[in-house]
């Protein structure tokens, strides 16, 4: 990913702007959990670029994602997969989001990390760690003044997947 | 003491008597999946037998000194390239104290330290060097008789198949070819032709089954046909495809083939029976499924079984290996093997990629596979015991018989005997 040029200068701009992208994170979260599969796409731009890999294949430079979309086909594809087609036990999974960083900001994209852990609960189960892992985002401001991620990278360190993963990260 | 004499004709599973597997054909006894001493007989007789493991791809070791690792069975491994450019395949546990001394995935190294006492392995597996041996000051030390060749890491046999490693603790094995036999070994080199391979990734996971149920799952076209929509209703695996099960002459061994029709398959009478058959369905971005015909072969599509720990994976652009590592009778780990061509373009890389959205533990039909071999996991363990049913389909039926299980069957009569049960 390719940072966005960092304008450190305007620390009062930076502030805002990881206001505005941790609002970002609770209402991607809040959806997801809620379970409300077919708008997870709307949280992306048409061209955007969504990963899902693991941090031993991220750091040995393998491209081999768990989840991948290029763009807005894949990611309705993906979203109509895990609702119509895929078959599984199911399941409530909780999204948290921390330590939410600016790396940079151009004027129309924002790179920015967090990272984020994912809870999974199946019936008659303990809750469970499904993933841990860091987003590295590139969002773009809209021209109402809203972001969308036209870049994700979620680089889990979870390794080893407990089964399987049924819901984007 | 008297030592009772084990008649010669005896099935040599005289260990477990109690166990006495069905009569009816097609019954498969719940205890092989559950019981712990099922579990360590496979571990001795299977995975520490007389069978080639499937333990990682050259490309993963391309340098001197480099090394992964992987399993036998349940056993952790290394496999390393040496100075001489050998491919060797060691225990990972130290002849020391046991410790399992290699604790990255993959890298470099002239030799093998263990932490604990700095035992010193050459890459060869061989001993070279202990600390303190003669003592200090003409104290303690090991004995006179201590020969560093009486300790070096116990070391596998090992073959390499157009790029494939595998190891077995047999050293007294048939040649990879003579042990896939001719239609697996076709099969087989059709993708591991030697054309040099391009690592894409692996994924990893644990699924809570035990380990013969995803044997059974790719010598299964019945499910195939019926669990995944995607493939049904893409026509990637459907029952009115052209279709085809070879097995090797013990049984253990298979492939299911499949040959995609162009475009969709006909929403014909063949369908009705296949609930994920879903006619309407359209996808918002087709190329995710289409073909770039690379090999010379009839099939779209490749499902090969190799007995005891692989399976091997071509559909439509995909290729990939899934290593199974048993851990008990009830779980499994699986390393999913991504790969391509040294020469694929760019863009058929991408391609690739982009199509291994399809497998995998977050996969449009890995999830479904991970996810039932779990319920019959739960279902085995947790009720009352009974026998499962694989009577689809003969013995001895046309090799385009897709709603069969013989398959399942050839490889449960080798089973039987390699474990005499």
């Amino acid at each position: 990913m390719q940072a966005a040029a960092p304008n450190v200068a305007d620390k009062a701009t930076l502030r805002e702007l990881r206001a505005a992208i941790e609002d970002f994170h609770c209402d991607y979260a809040a959806e997801l959990d809620r379970g409300d599969i077919e708008k997870w796409p709307n949280f992306f731009t048409d061209d955007a670029l969504y990963r899902v890999i693991a941090r031993d294949n991220h750091e040995a430079g393998m491209p081999l994602c768990l989840m991948l979309c290029q763009g807005m086909g894949m990611f309705k594809d993906r979203a109509y997969a895990i609702k119509h087609t895929e078959m599984y036990a199911p399941r409530y999974v909780q999204h948290h989001v921390s330590l939410v960083r600016v790396t940079g900001f151009d004027g129309t994209h924002a790179t920015a990390e967090a990272n984020y852990t994912i809870l999974e609960t199946l019936v008659d189960e303990p809750t469970k760690l499904l993933q841990a892992g860091r987003y590295m985002d590139k969002f773009r401001l809209q021209p109402d003044g809203s972001l969308l991620l036209a870049e994700r990278h979620c680089i889990f360190d979870s390794v080893i997947v407990s089964n399987c993963v049924v819901f984007p990260v | 003491m008297t030592v009772q004499a084990i008649p010669q004709n005896a099935a040599p599973n005289h260990e477990l008597p109690d166990l006495i597997w069905p009569e009816k054909s097609g019954d498969i006894p719940d205890w092989i999946y559950t019981d712990p001493r099922v579990y360590e007989l496979e571990q001795k007789r299977i995975f520490q037998g007389a069978t080639w493991n499937y333990v990682g791809l050259e490309v993963e070791i391309p340098k001197r000194g480099d090394f992964i690792r992987s399993y036998v069975g349940s056993v952790p491994v290394i496999v390393v390239r040496d100075l001489r450019e050998q491919v060797r395949v060691f225990e990972n546990r130290c002849a020391h104290r046991g410790a399992e001394f290699c604790k990255s995935y993959r890298g470099n190294s002239r030799s093998f330290v263990c932490p604990y006492h700095h035992w010193t392995y050459d890459l060869t597996g061989k001993l070279a060097g202990v600390p303190f041996r003669n003592g200090v000051d003409g104290k303690g030390g090991y004995p006179e008789d201590f020969n560093l060749s009486d300790h070096n890491l116990r070391s596998l046999n090992v073959t390499v198949l157009g790029g494939a490693i595998f190891a077995s603790f047999s050293q007294d094995m048939p040649s990879l070819e003579d042990y896939l036999g001719p239609e697996l070994y076709g099969e087989f080199t059709t993708i591991f032709s030697g054309r040099k391979l391009k690592m894409l990734g692996i994924h990893r996971n644990v699924l809570q089954g035990n380990w013969k149920l995803y044997q059974e799952n790719l010598k299964d076209p019945y499910h195939a046909t019926l669990l995944h929509t995607y493939l049904t209703t893409f026509g990637l695996f459907v029952a009115g495809n052209k279709t085809g099960i070879v097995a090797d002459k013990d049984g253990r061994h298979s492939a299911l083939l499949n040959a995609k029709p162009e475009g969709r398959p006909d929403n014909d009478a063949s369908k009705a029976e296949i609930r994920s058959f879903k006619a309407a369905m359209q996808l918002a971005d087709p190329s995710i499924l289409e073909f770039n015909k690379e090999f010379d072969s009839p099939w779209t599509s490749s499902a090969i079984t190799i007995w005891p720990n692989l399976i091997l994976i071509r559909q439509l652009n995909i290729l990939s290996l899934r290593m199974i590592v048993p851990q008990g009778p009830n779980e499994f780990m699986l390393v999913w093997t991504a790969f391509g061509y040294e020469d694929d373009s760019p863009e058929l890389e991408q391609h690739r990629l982009r199509q291994n959205n399809i497998f995998g533990p977050g996969g449009f039909l890995g999830i479904d596979d991970n996810e039932a071999l779990r319920f019959v996991q739960d279902g085995i363990k947790r009720s009352l015991p009974r026998h499962g049913v694989a009577s689809l389909g003969k013995d001895v039926e046309p090799m385009d018989t897709v709603i069969t299980d013989r398959a399942i069957r050839s490889m449960y009569k080798h089973y039987r005997e390699v474990m005499g049960l």
